[in-house]
């Protein structure tokens, strides 16, 4: 399509032309849209097919067959599956997740305060982990193959290493038994002052960044050096630019594009992933929540919690995309 | 100071042995009197309750799917918070697992135990302020008894025929006589509620010694206490706060650093790494919960009873204790019954691993080939272990156990009560009427070793609406010997209930009823300074 020439070019092609920017931002913010409508698909198809339903693992050895079918037929899982996902989705676009089976609560209600905490969380972590991350990177550029880049990747590489329940309980077993300065265990709850929430998080928040760290320095330091090798930072080298200027104005601003996916794919990590880090800590967020109703097959939960993922994932990833073509002019013009 | 009086001064402070009891063991284990007077004087100072603080557990079992109604009790957590703020109509001795009296005061059954009469008593407020009514009472168990409700007490409530009030008595009419009538009523689920819940079953209030104030579920609940509670002997601490850890390790974590005074489910694996930590106490408690190996009877190979005989004999019960429990629990003798339940059949010879008998029966029995065994580390603690440590028992008897693991996602759905030999948990029924009903009647729901026999229901439905309790332990010891000898079960072991607090936990009760003090553990202990 970007071969065609001008002179059949369609009203809807002009306005690309035009504006480029724009379009493509459109384009994608549709994309992500019809992305999230077939997750969500997946994940009410995917949830029916599972083996074992709610009354009987809800109920567990106390099961009388008698209660299994009042569940059933209260919960109206006689109904047809169609007509079940039509009215599921019809609600959720307008914010409304039903209530839990299991507890009888609004899935909204609950969602928002979890989501809260989780959001909470990777946030902390992501404001710590981000600036040191592309710091490091760009540090351990400087000192390309000499002490500090290999200390820097050592370490690194050995954080990436350690499963992060591993790491977790080593910062638990240190900082909460051994000298007891770190509170232990996270749990926050409504009503709790900030000094104590930052207190209560600062081990996970402590582990996380471990996690996610290598990950991004180590994409900011081949990033940064992919671009180092190219003809113009050779230019700019031979023009006799200090390394500091050469890396900060010329290399970095064109090794942005992939330092931002990488950045905006462990954000999502940060919110969508630390389900283990939850547990470890005994953290209320939303991984433990969607675990939690996974056991006991508690769907509108499950359903809300895996399309509030979906969507955590596909935005990130959303404005990562838009981000790099703002910041790398070529992307506009798809050859 | 031995090992052994540190342990004797320790059950004195925990209320488990009278003076008497103590100075004849400490004198016995070479103590002079005068030294083991004080010692007692001593130990039973520190057993004198304390009251105030701001007890913290942190508890395996709460999830966000928990409901605050009582009718759906169902996680370790939620029981231990429904026995802080409400009351049943009875009680269960801790030692003994009698009935005893708790909003009921007294009772009487008929001569052939179909209809009884609770008085109830009177002067009990609810946390709102209003009095206990023979209404609310009635209400309460009328609406965990209709057939539309979701309760988890249903299975036990059905033989209940009428619910009504006569003046402020409550009576009972059964479908057929059940002498054992008072204790069904102690189970969990069957808080009494203000107009029995209907009105709000979240409401959260009872009549127990503390009030709940904030409940999130599966994350936290903090409780307080009731100035207005009727009983003076419980409700020790000002304070309670109830953290949800379903992570094993967090849990540990959190006892050593001090963080929580008492916690549940010690993995046995772990137990002797938390014993080192100077400020912990190890609490193992006998219960009535057993592991078991599931055959039906009535499915090929399984309806061979020489082949059921083969694989029983074929079990070496006490490398399971041992390795599986870490030691803490009984040997079983394949039936679901032990010496914590009344009426308990003495004199049954424990059978024992014998690799010749089980050859004998294995080859006596005629089957060939492997016998497949599924199981899932779900099914308890340490299953799947369990599997393979039997799998080479079998083996020096001549037997093939071929071990399939399955995904302990659905595992009770697909295969528990479904697979002809798989492994299983039970939790244990306060009474042997209740656990044979549940799982051994041909026609229970969950008759999950297919055991049926006319012979066996006759008994067990005779034995339920015998009053003479020497006639009735007659009968429950035939019934042991029938599922012993022909029954589906192998049943290697009970496990104990293992939980831990620190040494400021006092008064700490072993309750043979359930786990965690029967659920009572924030009631009934105190906090030493």
């Amino acid at each position: 399509m970007s071969n065609t020439p001008p002179s059949t070019v369609l009203p809807g092609l002009r306005f690309k032309q035009r504006f480029p920017l724009l379009s493509l931002i459109v384009e994608r913010c549709v994309l992500s849209l019809v992305l999230l409508f077939a997750v969500s698909i997946l994940i009410f198809g995917g949830l029916e097919a599972l083996p074992g339903d709610f009354a009987t693992t809800y109920l567990g050895q106390s099961a009388t067959p008698q209660a299994v079918a009042n569940i059933r037929a209260d919960l109206g899982l006689n109904r047809p599956i169609t007509t079940r996902y039509v009215e599921w989705l019809g609600n959720a676009v307008h914010g409304d997740f039903g209530t839990s089976w299991a507890s009888k609560n609004s899935v909204s209600e609950q969602i928002g305060k979890r989501l809260g905490n989780s959001l909470f969380l990777a946030a902390f972590a992501a404001l710590i982990s981000v600036p040191l991350a592309v710091g490091l990177g760009m540090l351990a550029v400087h000192f390309r193959n000499r002490l500090p880049d290999k200390i820097i990747n050592v370490i690194s590489l050995a954080a990436i290493s350690l499963p992060e329940f591993f790491i977790g309980y080593l910062l638990i077993l240190f900082f909460g038994v051994k000298f007891g300065i770190a509170t232990f265990p996270a749990t926050v709850y409504d009503g709790m002052d900030l000094l104590d929430r930052l207190k209560a998080i600062a081990l996970p928040t402590a582990t996380l960044v471990l996690v996610v760290l290598a990950h991004m320095m180590r994409m900011t330091r081949a990033a940064i050096l992919s671009v180092m090798s190219s003809a113009y930072m050779e230019t700019a080298e031979l023009k006799g630019l200090s390394a500091y200027r050469a890396i900060v104005k010329h290399a970095a601003p064109n090794a942005l594009a992939p330092i931002i996916n990488v950045v905006a794919l462990n954000l999502a990590y940060l919110v969508v992933g630390v389900v283990v880090v939850e547990v470890v800590f005994v953290y209320p967020g939303m991984g433990q929540y969607m675990v939690d109703a996974v056991t006991v097959r508690d769907m509108p939960v499950v359903q809300a919690c895996g399309l509030i993922f979906a969507a955590v994932y596909i935005l990130l990833n959303m404005i990562a995309d838009i981000l790099a073509i703002v910041a790398n002019p070529r992307l506009r013009h798809p050859r | 100071m031995s090992d052994y009086t540190k342990h004797l001064a320790s059950r004195v402070t925990s209320g488990g042995l009278s003076r008497r009891e103590f100075m004849g063991r400490a004198m016995a284990a070479g103590m002079t009197l005068a030294l083991a007077d004080a010692l007692f004087t001593e130990s039973a100072m520190a057993a004198e309750p304390k009251h105030g603080g701001h007890l913290k557990l942190g508890l395996e079992g709460g999830a966000a799917t928990d409901s605050k109604d009582p009718a759906k009790f169902l996680s370790q957590f939620m029981f231990c918070i429904g026995r802080c703020w409400g009351d049943m109509l009875v009680e269960s001795d801790p030692l003994t697992g009698a009935a005893v009296p708790s909003l009921a005061e007294s009772w009487e059954p008929s001569k052939d135990a179909v209809t009884w009469t609770f008085k109830i008593r009177k002067g009990v407020k609810f946390h709102n302020g209003k009095d206990l009514t023979i209404d609310d009472v009635v209400a309460t168990l009328k609406r965990h008894t209709d057939s539309k409700s979701e309760s988890g007490a249903l299975g036990v409530m059905k033989s209940i025929k009428e619910i009504k009030a006569d003046g402020d008595n409550l009576v009972l009419t059964l479908t057929e006589g059940n002498a054992d009538m008072p204790l069904l009523l102690t189970d969990y689920h069957l808080v009494i509620q203000p107009n029995g819940g209907n009105d709000d079953p979240f409401a959260s209030i009872g009549t127990g010694p503390y009030k709940l104030l904030t409940f999130e579920a599966g994350v936290r609940a903090t409780l307080e206490k009731n100035k207005d509670d009727w009983r003076k002997d419980r409700g020790y601490v000002d304070s309670i706060e109830i953290i949800g850890m379903n992570d094993a390790t967090a849990r540990i974590a959190a006892l050593s650093s001090g963080q929580v005074h008492y916690i549940n489910r010690v993995d046995p694996k772990t137990v002797d790494l938390l014993k080192r930590a100077p400020n912990v106490e190890i609490l193992a408690t006998a219960g009535r919960g057993h592991y078991v190996f599931i055959m039906h009877c009535n499915t090929a190979p399984f309806d061979n009873n020489d082949l059921r005989l083969a694989l029983k004999y074929a079990m070496d019960r006490e490398t399971m204790v041992k390795k599986i429990l870490g030691g803490y629990g009984k040997v079983g003798n394949d039936f679901p019954i032990n010496s914590t339940y009344a009426l308990f059949p003495e004199g049954i010879e424990q059978r024992a691993y014998d690799p010749d008998k089980a050859s004998f029966h294995y080859k006596k029995s005629g089957h060939s080939g492997s016998v497949l065994l599924r199981t899932s580390e779900v099914a308890f603690p340490g299953a799947v272990d369990a599997a393979v440590l039997y799998q080479e028992s079998c083996k020096k008897a001549g037997i093939n156990i071929e071990v399939k693991r399955e995904p302990g996602d659905g595992y009770w759905t697909n295969v528990w009560n479904v697979q002809p030999f798989s492994t299983s948990y039970w939790g244990g029924r306060p009474t042997q009427d209740q656990m044979y009903s549940t799982a051994y009647l041909s026609k229970a729901d969950w008759n999950d070793t297919r055991f049926l026999r006319p012979d066996f229901d006759k008994l067990l439905l005779e034995a339920r609406s015998e009053l003479d309790e020497a006639k009735r332990k007659e009968m429950y010891r035939s019934m042991a010997m029938m599922v012993r000898d022909e029954g589906g079960v192998i049943l290697p072991m009970f496990n104990d209930f293992v939980n831990a607090s620190t040494k400021q936990v006092k008064g700490y009760v072993h309750d043979i009823g359930n786990d965690m003090s029967n659920g009572y553990v924030a009631t009934r202990v105190w906090l030493d300074a």
